[in-house]
């Protein structure tokens, strides 16, 4: 059982009062992108053993998207945070390199 | 105008809590930008009652405001009066981007009434929400599922509970909370 707690109202949900969303900081590339990159942003993904940062939406609370940061190993939550960065904001980052030294997701560590 | 009729017409359940369905209670729906100073400023102005904080809520003459997200509050009132409520508040609003919408007929209302920690077993049986009165405490709004549906839950006081729930699903509701109030079935677990 997953327990996250949305950044948003405070709540600490239940995996089944949440929507997975998929993974988090994709880059959108729509028409005039080349057809490596369109590939890329539509089918490719990381499948990591471990540190992976997802998209939820608190979909039977207060309806908002956020942000993630958990082990796909072991089920441990590092952190959840705004749904409106980029990249994952640095407590988090901390928050993980606690947990995991030396972790690495795409080109963050 | 048709005769407002609610879900379904004061049902009631007896078991180790009573279920009631509350009959027709007015709620309106103010979407917006809570953060916004003079948004709020403005919304309670309009229904005299300061905006909640998050999860809180607020009691006041003639109704409660309830926190529902961080844009979204919820006025609950009697069913009479919830169109006034409407005009007061879209007067109020004027010039700020919202939106105001009477819901009192797309919801229905339980009352669930018990003693000592029955209301919250019944409860925990049928919702994955924390119902320890230190994570749901009186005054405080959840937001949940229970079972297979959306629904809010909050104490008015310590034995009784309020639960709100689409009107579509009232009858499942309903069936849901006289079976996990079954005499018989307690769980002793609080």
């Amino acid at each position: 059982m997953l327990i996250l707690t949305c950044p948003y109202c405070g709540v600490a949900c239940d995996e089944t009062e949440l929507s997975a969303g998929g993974e988090a900081h994709l880059t959108r590339h729509g028409p005039g992108s080349s057809d490596g990159e369109f590939e890329d942003y539509l089918f490719m993904r990381e499948n990591p053993r471990g540190v992976h940062f997802e998209r939820w939406r608190h979909v039977y609370g207060c309806g908002k998207w956020f942000h993630a940061a958990r082990s796909t190993a072991t089920l441990e939550v590092f952190g959840t945070y705004s749904a409106q960065v980029l990249i994952p904001p640095d407590d988090i980052r901390a928050a993980v390199s606690a947990k995991v030294p030396g972790w690495q997701w795409r080109d963050l560590t | 105008m048709s005769e407002a009729v609610s879900a379904l017409a004061g049902a009631t359940s007896k078991g180790f809590v009573d279920v009631t369905e509350v009959g027709l209670v007015g709620m309106v729906t103010v979407r917006g930008d809570l953060g916004d100073a003079e948004f709020g400023k403005a919304m309670s102005a309009a229904l005299g009652v300061e905006v909640p904080e998050a999860r809180r809520m607020l009691v006041t003459e003639g109704g409660k405001l309830l926190w529902m997200s961080p844009d979204e509050v919820l006025f609950v009132c009697a069913h009479a009066q919830a169109e006034a409520r409407i005009s007061t508040l879209s007067e109020a609003l004027d010039g700020h981007h919202h939106l105001v919408a009477n819901v009192s007929d797309a919801r229905a209302v339980f009352e669930v009434s018990g003693t000592g920690s029955a209301v919250r077993e019944a409860l925990a049986k049928l919702t994955p929400a924390d119902m320890r009165p230190s994570h749901l405490p009186v005054g405080e709004v959840r937001r949940t599922r229970l079972a297979q549906v959306p629904a809010a839950i909050w104490f008015d006081d310590e034995n009784r509970a309020t639960i709100v729930c689409f009107r579509s699903v009232a009858g499942y509701v309903f069936g849901l909370l006289a079976q996990a109030s079954k005499p018989g079935s307690e769980l002793g677990h609080f």
